[in-house]
C-alpha cells in the first residue's frame, strides 16, 4: 500500500466539502450510498474507504469506531492491539492523528465525504480527534447515544453533547462546515413505534441547531411495514420542513437495525426495501446492511456488493418524483404531538429532553436505562406494524387507543424481533432462482424478479 | 437495571444476568432475563456496559446461584477474559457457576482456542453463536443452578 504523507500543517489548512451539501446535490435524483464500515487496522480501513469510493454507486465514506473507544476504555483498545486481536471499528483516538491522516490521504475529498460513526454519550475526546483531522460529519445526539448505549445518565450524555456540539460548530470560524445527522431515528433498532423514532430524531436535529450546527441530516431506520415506513420518513420530512430553521437537511433511512435475515437472499430483500423507501420518499441518503449482518461484521467486499445493489434498488424503486402524500397522517400527528410537548417544557432542547424522559412523554419500550421511564410498550399487528401496547404517560392518548400491555415471553420477544428475518428468509426461499446461487447472480435474480 | 437490594423476599435462587464492559447491546439481555425467569430463578438484570468492578461488587453483594454474562459486539473475548479473572479472585465467588454467551469474536466462527482460553481463565461454560445452542444453555443452568437450587443454598458449588 502507498501512503501519502500529508505534510505538517497541511491537515490545518485542509477545507473538507460540506457532507451536507454534498449529500443534497448528488441525492437529489437518486440516494447516495453509505457503507457502515470500520476496521481496526488502518490498512485495512483505508482499503474499505478505497473501495467504497470506487464503488459502482453514488456513494460517501464511513469509518465506525470500535467499542472501547465509544466507552472510553482506552487501554482495552492499547492491549488488544498489542495482543493483534481485532477491534469491531476504527480506534481513532487511540491512534496518532498522523494515523488516521495517511487513511484519509488521496482519498477524501470534494468528491468523497467521510463521516465517521460511533455511538458514544460521553464523546468529547472523540470530537476533539474529529476536529483536528478536519473531519467534518459525524452523527449522534444526546438521547440516540445515551439511552441504547449503556449507563451514562441522561443529564450527563446532554452536557457532553452540548460542549461537544459546540466546539464542532466553531469549525465554522475556520471555513469548515460541520455536519451532524441524528441517531434518534433508530433507537435500539427495533420495537419503536415509528412516531416516536420520527420526533427524537427532529428533536435531536433542532438540538444540533441550537448549539449552531447549520448542516444537519434526519435518519429513520427502516421498520417492520413497508407502509408504515413511507408513512414515517414523510412525517419526518414534513416536521423537519416545518420546524427546522435551515435548508441544509437531508434524511438519511438505514436498511433495518434489528435481527436481520440469515439467508443471502433475504437480506438483499430487506435492503433493496430500504432503497426504494428512500426513492419513494426523496431521501437523500441510504446506510446499507450486508449478508454478514446477522453474524459478524461484514468485509469490504460484501459492503461494496451491498452499495451497489442498494443503489441498483434504489433506481427501480423509483416511481416519477416523489411528491408528500397531501394530509396529516397518523404517524405525522403522533410524532408532531410528542415534538409539542417536549418543546413546551423548556426552551433549551437539552433541558426539555432530560423532563421530558424524567416524566415519560418520551418512553422507549424495552429501553433498560435507568433514565427511562419503561412503561410504554409495542407489538406488532399481523401486517408487521409496529403498535403501541401501553402509553404510560406519553402525550398521545387523544390520538392513540392502545392495545393494553401483554406479558411477554421469552420465545414470545423473539418472535417479534425475529419478525422481519423470517419474513424475508420465508420470501426469498420462494423467489424464482433466488436461492444457492452465488451472492453476484443471486442479486441480479432478486432484482430482475421484482 | 436494579441493585440487588430489594429482593429479600423471592425464595427463589437469583441469577446475574450482565452484558460486559464494552457491550451496549440490551436485547440479548431483556431476552436472557426472560428465558432464566421461566426456568425458576430470580434475574437480577446488571444492564449493558457494567464496568468489571461494578459486576463483582454486585455478585459478591447478591451471592447469586449463577451468573450469566452476555456479548455481541465482538469483544466479548478479550472483555470476559479480564473480568472471569476479577470474579475469581474474590474468594466468595470462586466457585459460582459463570457463563459467557454470544457473538464473541468479530469474525462469525468459534474459535476454539478463544474458547480454551476463556475456560482457562474460570468459565465453566462457553456458548457461542453457531457453536452451541439455546438447549445447551437450558441443559446446563438445569444441572449447575439447578443443583444449588435443590440445594437451597445459593452461591455454593455445584
Ligand atoms: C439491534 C442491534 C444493535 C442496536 C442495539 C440496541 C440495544 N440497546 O440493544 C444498536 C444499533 C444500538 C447496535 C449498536 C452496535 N452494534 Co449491533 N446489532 C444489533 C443487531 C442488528 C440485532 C441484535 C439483537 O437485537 N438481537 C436479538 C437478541 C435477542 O439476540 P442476540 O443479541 O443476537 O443474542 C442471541 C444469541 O447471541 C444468544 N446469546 C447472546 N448472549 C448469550 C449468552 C448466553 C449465556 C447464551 C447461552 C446465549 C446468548 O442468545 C440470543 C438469542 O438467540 C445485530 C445483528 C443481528 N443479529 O442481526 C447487531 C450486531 C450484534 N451489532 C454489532 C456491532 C459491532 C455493534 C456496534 C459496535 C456498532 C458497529 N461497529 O457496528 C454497536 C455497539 C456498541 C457497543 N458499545 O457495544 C455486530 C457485532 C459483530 C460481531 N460480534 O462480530 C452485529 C452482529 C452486526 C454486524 N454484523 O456488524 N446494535
Amino acid at each position: 500500500m502507498t501512503l501519502v504523507r500529508p505534510a505538517d500543517g497541511e491537515l490545518a489548512a485542509f477545507a473538507p466539502v460540506d457532507f451536507g451539501a454534498f449529500v443534497r446535490e448528488r441525492g437529489a435524483h437518486a440516494p447516495v450510498m453509505q457503507p457502515r464500515m470500520g476496521m481496526s487496522d488502518p490498512a485495512a480501513m483505508r482499503a474499505g474507504l478505497a473501495a467504497t469510493k470506487r464503488a459502482a454507486a453514488s456513494t460517501v465514506g464511513t469509518i465506525t469506531l470500535d467499542s472501547y473507544t465509544r466507552v472510553g476504555d482506552l487501554g482495552a483498545v492499547t492491549e488488544a492491539l498489542r495482543q493483534g486481536i481485532a477491534l469491531n471499528g476504527y480506534p481513532i483516538v487511540s491512534y496518532p492523528e498522523r494515523q488516521t491522516a495517511e487513511v484519509l490521504a488521496g482519498l477524501r475529498g470534494r468528491d468523497f465525504p467521510v463521516q465517521v460513526r460511533h455511538g458514544s454519550p460521553v464523546p468529547q475526546a472523540i470530537f476533539a480527534a474529529l476536529i483536528r483531522l478536519r473531519l467534518n460529519a459525524t452523527e449522534g445526539g444526546p438521547v440516540s447515544y445515551c439511552l441504547p448505549y449503556g449507563r451514562t445518565p441522561l443529564a450527563d450524555s446532554v452536557r457532553n453533547w452540548e460542549e461537544s456540539v459546540r466546539r464542532y460548530a466553531a469549525l465554522r470560524e475556520q471555513g469548515v462546515e460541520p455536519h451532524l445527522e441524528t441517531f434518534g431515528g433508530c433507537m435500539l433498532g427495533q420495537m419503536c413505534p415509528p412516531s416516536e423514532l420520527v420526533a427524537i430524531s427532529v428533536l435531536e436535529a433542532l438540538f444540533f441547531h441550537h448549539h449552531g450546527v447549520r448542516s444537519l441530516s434526519l435518519s429513520y431506520a427502516q421498520q417492520t411495514n413497508h407502509e408504515q415506513d413511507v408513512e414515517a420518513v414523510w412525517a419526518l420530512r414534513r416536521l423537519a420542513g416545518e420546524l427546522l430553521p435551515t435548508e441544509n437537511w437531508h434524511v438519511v433511512v438505514y436498511a433495518y437495525m434489528g435481527v436481520y435475515p440469515s439467508t443471502p437472499g433475504g437480506c438483499y430483500r430487506v435492503l433493496g426495501l430500504a432503497a426504494e423507501l428512500a426513492a419513494r420518499t426523496g431521501s437523500e441518503r441510504v446506510i446499507v446492511k450486508t449478508v454478514a449482518e446477522s453474524v459478524r461484521i461484514p468485509t469490504v467486499e460484501e459492503n461494496v456488493a451491498a452499495l451497489e445493489y442498494a443503489a441498483e434498488a434504489a433506481d427501480l424503486g423509483r416511481t416519477g418524483t416523489p411528491r408528500m402524500p397531501a394530509g396529516e397522517s397518523q404517524t405525522y400527528l403522533e410524532a408532531r404531538a410528542l415534538v409539542e410537548a417536549v418543546l413546551e417544557l423548556d426552551p433549551d432542547p437539552g433541558r426539555a429532553l432530560v423532563q421530558a424522559f424524567r416524566r415519560g412523554l418520551l418512553d422507549i419500550p424495552y429501553c433498560l436505562h435507568p433514565d427511562n421511564r419503561g412503561r410504554a410498550s409495542s407489538y406488532l399487528d399481523e401486517a408487521g406494524r409496529l403498535c403501541w401496547a401501553d402509553l404510560g404517560a406519553l402525550p398521545l392518548r387523544h390520538l392513540v387507543r392502545p392495545a393494553g400491555a401483554r406479558q411477554v415471553s421469552s420465545s414470545g420477544l423473539l418472535a417479534d424481533l425475529s419478525y422481519v428475518r423470517r419474513k424475508f428468509d420465508e420470501e426469498c426461499a420462494v423467489l424464482p432462482g433466488g436461492r444457492g446461487l452465488p451472492p453476484e447472480q443471486q442479486r441480479r435474480a432478486i432484482v430482475s424478479s421484482r | 437495571m436494579h441493585g440487588g437490594a430489594a429482593l429479600v423476599a423471592d425464595r427463589r435462587p437469583t441469577v446475574v444476568v450482565s452484558g460486559v464492559a464494552s457491550d451496549s447491546h440490551t436485547w440479548n439481555l431483556v431476552f436472557l432475563q426472560l428465558l432464566i425467569e421461566e426456568l425458576g430463578y430470580q434475574v437480577v438484570n446488571l444492564g449493558p456496559t457494567v464496568p468489571d468492578e461494578l459486576l463483582v461488587e454486585e455478585c459478591q453483594e447478591l451471592a447469586p446461584a449463577l451468573i450469566v454474562l452476555s456479548s455481541v459486539n465482538g469483544h466479548g473475548f478479550q472483555d470476559g477474559l479480564r473480568v472471569a479473572g476479577k470474579l475469581r479472585d474474590c474468594q466468595e465467588l470462586a466457585a459460582t457457576p459463570l457463563v459467557i454467551g454470544g457473538k464473541l469474536g468479530i469474525g462469525g466462527e468459534q474459535n476454539e482456542r478463544q474458547i480454551g482460553e476463556l475456560l482457562a481463565a474460570g468459565f465453566d461454560a462457553v456458548f457461542q453463536d453457531g457453536a452451541t445452542g439455546l438447549a445447551d444453555f437450558q441443559r446446563f443452568i438445569n444441572t449447575a443452578a439447578g443443583a444449588n437450587r435443590l440445594a437451597g443454598s445459593p452461591g455454593v458449588p455445584a
